[in-house]
């Protein structure tokens, strides 16, 4: 139970670094951006290919899968505000595209870490003091490194641009700013967090995939979702608390559905069904409550 | 300060043509304050457009500050441009609190990295809304969203001055107030203009409003200006002079009606 406990947080942390990138899409910029589920395995692939090919060190391809999912961002913040492509299909496009890329990157649609030093290797030794709980301390902290950063930028001019970017175009025009440089800036960086926690996951698990992003988007909003209605809150160290927050509670309980859910018949098969429900359930139930107080009050 | 040089305006749907403005002139020194009246469709709104760079015009030239900015897309001329629209909504971003509001439209143009909000500037804006008036200075951290309508506006109103704009656009700003806060929006935003010395153009329906603020008129139809007045003739004018302007021109339109009334 207590070993379920551990590897369900040490999932929801580095998940949840990705569900910081859906955030910022979904809920800051109001950008439904679907490139996520590309660039996750662009991170992996990328992260992969430097450390079991060209020897680097687990902890710099990290940071150089935040570059390739910065550029993959671009290239949707491109095609939607420079050729005027909509949002959901700007996206789309992009991830098909990625599909290819990252085999290409890849060269086959499987790798493993078998023997290879990633940072579990490195970590774990040396936080040996902190026995069976030195993963989740490393992930953990650098979950939260990435939370704070994320915060910081937040709360900068830029910050404050991108965030009224998303909720008032008009407004924010007004006041002097390129609403199109916002939205390329925005998505760039989420898709830079969903491959970085791409690559982390990779090492984590040891595999990189090209089929691992299915599903990042739903997992990520799922997150939203869940953090947003356990912690409301317009300030912004708050709104990404409970990202994290949604992320854990998320995996741990796809963690316990793995784990007993064979008691009323759920295969591990069944997972991103039921995740997809949770997502739709989430965004449905607040407007059928709506609507019943509205009918209720027409009486 | 600010010039429009025969501006027109043609918008173009399919095989639709709509000459929304149709070879304006128009000229303003700083600190003047024009207002603009019209029926609906008589380009008042275009007009602002136009001057704020949202609209490109067809034919014709804008200058702002001597410079020509014709082809100055609307976030960069947003430097020298403070604007406010009738929709109390569209000029704040809702889900940001009152404070990260004011932070917003206290720079114009290039944001950095910079914090956004520090201590002092926190005071500085507590100040600047008690001056206000209205209690908004104890709700820094609210969210906009839950402010009402006439608060919203007043809140629109400093921000739109807070970086020091040369030049003021109000597009019917008041009209989705009720007559008590459109009272105070209007005398907040005429204080406003005449402490910061603001070259402004008003957008109203209200004739009486027209009259009572600023210090040139126009009158338009049908994207073209029809009448002006200043100083001493705009006045002296009532509102039923405007009106009997305004059904002259009106009356000329009918074509039955082979000899005009005026």
């Amino acid at each position: 139970m207590v070993a379920l406990l551990v590897h369900s947080l040490e999932q929801g942390f580095a998940y949840g670094i990705a569900a910081l990138g859906v955030f910022l899409t979904y809920r800051i910029l109001d950008f439904p951006d679907l490139t996520v589920d590309g660039s996750f395995v662009t991170g992996a692939a990328i992260a992969s290919l430097l450390l079991l090919q060209h020897g680097f060190d687990p902890f710099s391809v990290l940071a150089l899968a935040f570059v390739s999912g910065v550029a993959v961002g671009c290239l949707t913040g491109i095609l939607n505000t420079r050729f005027g492509i909509t949002n959901l299909l700007a996206g789309v496009l992009t991830m098909i595209m990625l599909y290819s890329i990252n085999l290409r990157i890849m060269g086959r649609p499987n790798l493993s870490y078998l023997r290879a030093t990633t940072f579990k290797t490195v970590v774990e030794p040396a936080l040996g003091f902190l026995g069976d709980y030195a993963i989740l301390v490393f992930v953990g902290l650098l979950t939260l490194g990435v939370k704070l950063l994320l915060d910081t930028f937040l709360r900068t001019e830029l910050g404050f641009a991108l965030r009224a970017t998303g909720d008032s175009e008009s407004m924010i025009t007004a006041q002097g700013v390129n609403t199109k440089t916002m939205k390329v800036m925005g998505l760039a960086l989420s898709n830079g967090l969903v491959a970085l926690s791409g690559a982390l996951v990779a090492q984590y698990s040891g595999f990189a995939d090209v089929n691992m992003g299915i599903g990042t988007i739903v997992a990520g909003l799922a997150a939203v979702i869940i953090g947003g209605t356990l912690l409301r809150s317009p300030r912004v160290g708050w709104m990404t608390t409970s990202v994290l927050l949604g992320s854990l509670v998320y995996r741990l309980a796809m963690g316990l559905a793995l784990r007993y859910g064979y008691v009323i018949g759920f295969e591990a098969s069944d997972l991103k069904l039921i995740t997809a429900l949770l997502v739709v359930a989430a965004l449905v139930l607040p407007t059928l409550r709506e609507r019943r107080r509205r009918r209720v009050s027409a009486c | 300060m600010l010039r429009l040089d025969g501006v027109s305006k043609t918008f173009q749907v399919g095989a639709d043509r709509v000459d929304a403005i149709r070879g304006i002139d128009l000229e303003l020194r700083q600190g003047e304050f024009l207002t603009v009246i019209g029926s609906n469709g008589a380009g008042k709104s275009t007009l602002l457009n136009l001057i704020a760079g949202s609209f490109l015009p067809t034919t014709g030239r804008v200058w702002l500050r001597d410079e020509d900015v014709t082809m100055v897309p609307a976030h960069r001329r947003a430097r020298w441009i403070g604007r406010i629209v009738q929709n109390p909504l569209a000029g704040t971003a809702p889900s940001m609190t009152v404070a990260e509001n004011l932070a917003l439209a206290s720079k114009r143009g290039r944001r950095t990295l910079r914090p956004a909000l520090t201590r002092r500037t926190v005071r500085a804006f507590r100040e600047r809304l008690s001056a206000l008036g209205l209690g908004l200075e104890d709700r820094l951290q609210s969210r906009v969203g839950l402010l009402s309508g006439g608060q919203r506006q007043a809140l629109t109103v400093l921000m739109s001055t807070l970086a020091c704009p040369e030049i003021l656009l109000l597009d019917e700003h008041t009209a989705a107030l009720d007559p008590h806060n459109a009272q105070a929006i209007t005398s907040l935003t005429r204080d406003f203009v005449g402490d910061l010395g603001l070259t402004t153009v008003m957008v109203t329906h209200n004739m009486e409003q027209a009259i009572d603020v600023g210090s040139h008129l126009v009158m338009m139809h049908k994207g073209e200006v029809i009448h002006e007045l200043s100083g001493r003739e705009k006045t002296g004018s009532t509102v039923e002079d405007l009106v009997q302007l305004f059904s002259c021109h009106h009356i000329t339109d009918d074509e039955l009606l082979l000899e005009p009334a005026c």
